[in-house]
């Protein structure tokens, strides 16, 4: 896969990469998802996205070849492989903040490395492609058990450990209200996740109808429409005695539609780090007192947020990439007792070199696209 | 209806992770229990970078491994190293980065000329799915597109016409 610019990406023929570091593997890659995330750089949201790129951090794939330095991985096996690249003992690492490690991104502090995820996150290729660099291999790659599913392991890679933060950081307890702002796959794993916390009700907020019907039926949850219902805060704080929810979570990031000015100023005029619509809902319709996770992507240029309102309500906000390798045993847990079924949300696999469909697919939200897998012509044969 | 009560308790799963300890409002610090906090650690071998590779000034020291995949090149590549002359807080930084990103792309269609090959850009723009799956919106972004070249020739045409 190959970045051409907003909204155009091509199948290239580009050579294999090799280790690079004695910490590294080369993984040929058997599947590979096309994430939300992706569609921010898609849309030319993300600085330093340079054309040629590759993107694509979700995939599996089976060693090919190692670094002198590893030791927990051999050629041959099959592994899925979290986002976040970590060196695994840096003084993030050492907190679990997996995607926070200082020693894999040169360009940025603020964020750590990730695969195919701009050069804002360490201008690594990443994985919607037949072969891939993993650095710290030791680290991150985890073996699949025998017994899962492909197609359950590609989503352990991103899509159910952030949802499942994103309810985590909430700090849900027992018969909370729980407000997932966006249907997109994390929203749909994070409001799935939000009952295995206790929550006591979960509301799903988006504008497409397919994706509401399937956040419905997956989670289950109460699905709203904003278009359909007036003001979202206002609707919120009514069906919450005026109080507003216990937990709101922000599933969107900054490709968020509903506000003529953020449309105008954060995705055309790219003056915000993306529209903070989602993000102005979840402040404004949490209780006060009350806890606003976030995982959507923003960029990183200013955002006009409601901080006065984040004050005066004294709201606790958590933001973060997840920390995938923190999460792993536990998910792996959650999917081999049949408490969450992430394949379920596999609605569309695709051919990697159909991959400029298969984002403009997921990009239009055409054809009841949920998830799109990708997978390369070498886990064909 | 779509939105019955749900019953919790009907849900696989429900409440297994519920954990009265979880609070947000204190974040997770030092898991490892570490004295020093974690402040020190032995780095990672250095990867020796094969290409130029930008980095942030807020760092020290260059991370141990870096990404190689497009290293900065051309008009673009100039406006990118200014950029990183500036830290992750300026403005500048990020906004020359963007422009740096436009730039790249016009970049992109002057390389592929220069190899004799004419990007295709309605299939990497997805045409085949739009066509396949939203053929009256295709219609209409065709219309509206026909219309706005129409505009702008009969613009140019008038003001032609108005100099003369």
């Amino acid at each position: 896969m190959n970045y051409r610019g907003p909204y155009r990406v091509r199948v290239d023929r580009k050579p294999i990469p090799v280790c690079e570091h004695v910490e590294d593997a080369v993984i040929r890659v058997t599947r590979t998802c096309v994430c939300g995330s992706d569609l921010h750089l898609y849309h030319g949201m993300v600085p330093d996205t340079r054309v040629g790129m590759t993107f694509g951090h979700e995939f599996t794939g089976v060693v090919e070849e190692v670094g002198s330095g590893v030791r927990n991985l051999a050629v041959g096996d099959h592994v899925l492989v979290p986002f976040n690249i970590a060196c695994g003992r840096c003084h993030f690492c050492k907190q679990g903040l997996f995607g926070n490690c200082h020693e894999a991104n040169a360009q940025a502090t603020a964020v750590g490395g990730i695969y195919g995820y701009s050069h804002t996150a360490g201008g690594y290729d990443g994985g919607q492609a037949e072969y891939v660099r993993v650095p710290y291999a030791d680290v991150g790659p985890c073996k699949i058990p025998e017994t899962m599913d492909l197609d359950d392991a590609v989503l352990l890679t991103d899509v159910v450990p952030t949802g499942y933060q994103a309810a985590e950081m909430g700090g849900i307890q027992r018969g909370d209200t729980v407000v997932v702002f966006g249907a997109g796959p994390v929203g749909i794993m994070a409001a799935r996740c939000a009952w295995l916390f206790g929550a006591g009700r979960v509301i799903v907020i988006d504008h497409v109808e397919y994706r509401l019907d399937f956040a419905r039926r997956y989670c289950p949850a109460e699905v709203y429409n904003f278009r359909s219902i007036g003001d979202p805060v206002v609707f919120l704080k009514k069906t919450t005695d005026s109080l507003g929810a216990d937990v709101c979570i922000d599933a969107v990031g900054g490709d968020a539609a509903g506000s003529a000015l953020h449309t105008l100023m954060g995705t055309k005029l790219k003056l915000e780090g993306g529209s903070a619509v989602a993000l102005h809902w979840a402040i404004n319709s949490v209780k006060k007192g009350g806890i606003v996770s976030i995982v959507g992507v923003y960029g990183p240029t200013g955002n006009l947020i409601p901080i006065g309102n984040v004050l005066n309500k004294g709201i606790t906000i958590r933001a973060n990439q997840a920390s995938v390798k923190r999460l792993l045993p536990k998910l792996i847990a959650h999917i081999e007792a049949g408490r969450l079924n992430p394949k379920e949300l596999i609605t569309h696999k695709v051919p990697l070199e159909e991959a400029a469909d298969a984002y403009h697919l997921f990009s239009a939200k055409l054809d009841g696209c949920i998830k799109p897998v990708l997978v390369p012509p070498t886990a064909r044969a | 209806m779509r939105n019955r009560p749900i019953d919790p308790s009907t849900v696989p799963g429900w409440g297994v992770d519920a954990d009265p300890q979880n609070d947000p409002t204190y974040p997770m610090r030092d898991i490892a229990r570490d004295d020093s906090r974690g402040m020190n650690w032995t780095r990672p071998p250095q990867q020796r970078a094969r290409v130029e590779v930008l980095t942030s000034i807020e760092y020290n020291a260059r991370p141990a491994v870096v990404g190689t995949s497009v290293p900065p090149r051309g008009v673009s590549g100039v406006i990118r190293r200014q950029a990183f002359r500036y830290s992750e807080s300026q403005w500048a930084h990020w906004l020359m980065l963007m422009a740096a990103d436009r730039v790249n792309v016009v970049e992109g269609v002057v390389d592929d000329l220069a190899r004799g090959r004419v990007p295709n850009v309605p299939a990497e723009m997805g045409a085949r799915a739009e066509l396949a799956h939203n053929r009256s919106g295709l219609a209409a972004k065709l219309a509206l597109t026909g219309a706005a070249i129409g505009l702008g020739i009969l613009v140019t045409r008038l003001a032609r016409a108005e100099r003369r």
